[in-house]
């Protein structure tokens, strides 16, 4: 057994598991934390993504113990309005793989704000890279979902990527915000 | 006065799965609650001769290893009767951990309940088993042309025949007669099945992602053989179904099994791969359709014929030719399916059983009948759109395909388009278009309903039907709104657990049609006594429901639709089953569309993507214009992975899956699916309640078609064998 200390959606977490428990085991099954979903338990399908100090990783293929002291966001400690995005944008279905998608999504909008490229960056000395519809694509293909609910997820990132782009701009705006 | 019902309302369970909040089956915490793994055969058939538990149960945390050795005894699966739908349920007609025998590469021989999944996973693998091997038939290319016809049953007939089609091919002018094949398909639902199971004084408590609460519950009641009151099944949001959630398969019973036996609850989540193992897909099939016309374009023979197979323990037919009865007024027709019997797990439902991979054949031969004719596709199914079915001159309860075809094609842009094949270049890249003809049955089942109205303006609307992600709760909390003349968000409706009145189960694209006959029948019954409640109460003329209850001093009024006794229940499914045989005597009912897409294939390495899409239904009225598009899309997205993708592939040699996981079997990901425009006519089947036609399988119809016929009009190659893949193309 080992001890581990995890900053869980800002509250401090100590646990007693195996080195071999998964991250999302230890979220899902210790801490009751259900709502980072297991769709495969190999890495393939993205449902059980969350953010370790705001990047994105996929618990099921973590271990806990890796973690200790790292900050971690689960979908229970998300408070985005992304969330309101996909439920205007319908962009899910059964519900399944949205936890993922959402903090996929976070993740995502956090690497391409630091400027990193994907394989369907064209100009990569551009100062800023345009985060077009085939970007998000190429970007989000981690995260399956069998629901087929893409074209929604793709329009809740592209809004919210909008948005936050115009309260950069804009920064009154950002009283606003919810 | 309609306010909701076919607007674009956001689901009502819309935050709860945005959060976190919603919850899954593996999601219900138990104190002491115990974890299941299964252990699976590895062979296709044969008996089980050595088995040794002692390692997994020296592995600490284990509490039991069951096995046939020790296994509480378990009822044998029922007999198929009409008179109890449940024993339709079945998953296979194995008696699990029953018995030493093995009859498919993947079933369960032993179960391990352990204080963690860690702990039981491991055990899992510590298990020793040894198998004598018995004969087994596993290779479908291989038993394929032994294939015997399939025998009419009530719901699905195996043929029919009008006219002499062979001898009209024979003498058409024009004639083709082509061969294709589709792989197996599993659905791939991102949540893997799982089961919670609780028993307590004799009772059992089951949370299980099911999609039809009723029959797992009735199926699991005569497996134990306790009164089916006595079982409780919660299912309130199920994460993806596609069909594979329908039957009752292994892990539901070795999970209420494992419980009784430890005495704990125990959860049992399969694994990815287990999904594989022990629950059911897509059959593969082999086709023929040959078609013969004279030179106006005319259809003088259509032949459809498939072989599909079951599995020796369960399964069925799939209507392979059921869309060739009902697309073209061929002056004779044949269509025959046929069947396989092979020592692998059943096949089951999926998403548009039959007419999915069906229409892929009869479509990509009609492209094939138009490009050889020198006549537009469009065109070409205009000249042979029947007026009545063709097959027996039924008219049709609702039927139009030719304007789905006419606002696709305009939208599409589709009479610019220059037909020759290989014609259009963009770089690398060889781009075509293609078109193909969706078409599902319609269904509707028996519901049973109530709606309480209260004094503060709520209502409740009760019923056991289900939630995969089609927005049902919300579509009947819009019809429950606009019949009681209430705001959306002041209604509630419960589903999911079967202590509610029995609702249908979801498939045959039913589920909504359904519930929402029984729900505006009882909406009437409710409005009609909050109006006799008005004429009694003074003041109260002109009032709004809820004003009525107030000025009447009434908390609430209740009204129900159907009965739940168990004479209701007989003598409601006789009713029942007597309209639907009258009505399918009158009618044909279906939903239709035409599926438009634009492919862009690499001149180099025959890769395919899918660049434009445009589906236009006809679905009747629809409900809800945002749940009802996601839902087309979704059977879209399914439809390009069975394209393109999709392919359970199988050991010939031993019947095991060797793809089992979502590493190796690819289902479409973000970067796969374009912007995918729906349209729907928005037409009501006046045959259908509020005019709706089911919409959750006639999108997946006529995809795979429309880009094979696109990717030939790219290339000039006419690919057969799903899926495209790029080999095929090189
Ligand atoms: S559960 Fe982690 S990627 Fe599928
Ligand atoms: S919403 Fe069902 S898998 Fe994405």
């Amino acid at each position: 057994m080992a001890d581990v200390h995890l900053r869980i959606n800002g509250v401090d977490r100590r646990l007693e598991v195996e080195p071999r428990v998964s991250l999302l085991d230890a979220l899902r099954e210790r801490l009751g934390l259900t709502g980072t979903k297991k769709g495969c338990d190999q890495g393939a399908c993205g449902a059980c993504t969350v953010l370790a100090d705001g990047e994105r990783v996929l618990s099921c293929l973590a271990l806990a113990v890796q973690y200790e002291g790292r900050e971690i966001t689960t979908i229970e400690g998300v408070a985005d309005p992304i969330q309101r995005a996909f439920v205007r944008h319908d962009g899910f279905q059964c519900g399944y793989c949205t936890s993922g998608q959402i903090c996929s999504a976070l993740g995502m909008l956090a690497e391409h704000a630091a400027g990193a490229p994907s394989a369907v960056t064209e100009g990569l000395a551009a100062a800023e890279i345009e985060l077009t519809e085939a970007e998000i694509r190429e970007r989000m293909s981690g995260n399956l979902c069998r629901c087929g609910a893409y074209n929604g997820i793709v329009a809740a990132i592209q809004e919210t990527q909008e948005t936050r782009v115009a309260e950069r701009d804009v920064p009154t705006l950002v009283e606003g915000r919810r | 006065m309609t306010t909701y019902v076919g607007e674009a309302v956001d689901r009502v369970d819309g935050t709860a799965k945005t959060t976190g909040g919603a919850r899954f089956s593996a999601e219900y915490p138990y104190p002491d609650l115990a974890h299941a793994a299964l252990v699976h055969a590895t062979v296709a058939r044969g008996r089980i001769t050595r088995l040794d538990t002692t390692a997994a149960e020296a592995v600490p945390g284990v509490i039991a290893v069951l096995t046939h050795r020790n296994a509480p005894p378990l009822k044998p699966a029922p007999r198929v009767t009409p008179l109890n739908l449940a024993t339709l349920a079945s998953g296979t007609s194995v008696n699990y951990l029953n018995t030493d025998e093995v009859h498919w590469n993947g079933q369960p021989v032993a179960v391990v309940v352990a204080e963690s999944p860690e702990a039981a996973q491991e055990a899992a693998h510590l298990v020793e088993v040894a198998y004598a091997h018995l004969p087994a038939t596993v290779d479908f290319a291989a038993a394929e042309p032994d294939a015997k016809p399939q025998k009419s049953n009530l719901i699905m007939s195996g043929g029919a025949v009008k006219g002499d089609p062979e001898a009209a091919l024979a003498a058409a002018p024009v004639a083709l007669d082509l061969r294709y094949t589709t792989p197996p398909h599993h659905h791939n639902a991102i949540e893997p099945h799982a089961t919670t199971a609780h028993w307590a004084d004799g009772r059992l408590t089951l949370h299980d992602g099911a999609q039809n609460i009723y029959w797992t519950r009735d199926h699991l009641a005569m497996r134990f053989g306790i009164p089916k009151d006595d079982i409780r099944v919660l299912s309130p949001f199920v994460g993806g179904a596609f069909g594979g959630k329908t039957m009752v398969w292994p892990g539901t019973i070795l999970a209420a099994m494992a419980a009784k036996a430890t005495g704990r609850p125990v959860r049992l989540m399969l694994t990815r791969e287990g999904v594989y193992r022990t629950v059911g897909g897509r059959t593969p099939s082999t086709q023929r359709v040959a078609v013969g016309a004279d030179e106006s374009g005319r259809m003088t023979a259509l032949i459809h014929t498939s072989v599909t197979l079951t599995g020796r323990v369960g399964g069925g037919p799939e209507q392979v030719t059921s869309q060739t009865r009902h697309l073209y007024d061929a002056a004779a027709i044949r269509v025959q399916q046929n069947l396989v019997e092979l020592d692998v797990l059943s096949n089951t439902v999926m998403r548009a059983p039959g007419e999915s991979i069906g229409t892929f054949a009869l479509e990509a031969t009609v492209d094939e009948l138009a490009y050889r004719l020198g006549v537009d596709p469009i065109e070409l199914r205009a000249r042979n759109e029947p007026a009545r079915n063709p097959m027996d001159g039924k008219a049709f309860a609702h039927r139009k395909l030719r304007e789905c075809f006419e606002q696709g094609a305009k939208e599409f842009g589709w009479a610019g388009r220059n037909p020759e094949p290989r014609s259009t270049r963009d770089g690398r890249w060889l781009v075509g278009t293609g078109v193909a003809a969706a078409y599902h049955p319609s269904w509707q089942f028996p519901a049973n309903v109530t709606v309480r109205l209260s004094a503060d303006g709520t209502a409740l609307v009760r019923c056991g039907f289900h939630e995969m992600g089609m927005g049902g709760a919300t579509a009947q909390a819009q019809i429950a709104a606009d019949a009681l003349g209430l705001p959306v968000e002041a209604v509630t409706v419960e589903y999911g657990d079967t202590r509610l009145p029995t609702g249908p189960g979801a498939g045959g694209s039913a589920q909504t049609a359904s519930v929402a006959a029984a729900l505006v029948a009882a909406c009437e019954k409710l409005t009609r006594l909050a109006r006799a409640l008005a004429r009694r109460t003074p003041g109260a003329a002109g009032a709004s429901y809820p004003e009525i209850l107030r000025l009447a001093g009434r908390d609430s009024i209740e009204a129900r639709v159907g009965s739940d006794t168990r004479l209701g229940t007989a003598v409601g499914q006789l009713r029942f089953a007597g309209k639907l045989m009258s009505d399918r005597r009158r009618w044909v009912k279906a939903a239709c569309g035409a599926q438009f897409c634009e492919v862009r294939v690499d001149a180099d390495t025959g890769e395919v993507r899918v660049t434009r899409w445009l589906g236009v239904f006809d679905v009747g009225r629809v409900i809800n214009a945002k749940t009802a598009a996601s839902q087309l899309r979704g059977g879209i997205v399914m439809g390009i992975g069975m394209a393109l993708a999709e392919e359970t592939l199988v050991d010939p040699r031993t019947g095991r899956i060797m793809n089992a996981s979502l590493s190796e079997y690819h289902v479409p990901v973000h970067a796969d699916v374009p912007a995918i425009e729906i349209r729907y006519l928005d037409d009501p089947d006046p045959t259908m309640p509020l005019g709706l036609i089911g919409v959750g399988e006639v999108s997946i119809t006529g995809v795979a078609g429309a880009i094979a016929n696109a990717v030939f009009h790219a290339t000039g190659r006419r690919i057969r064998d799903l899926p495209i893949t790029l080999d095929k193309l090189l």
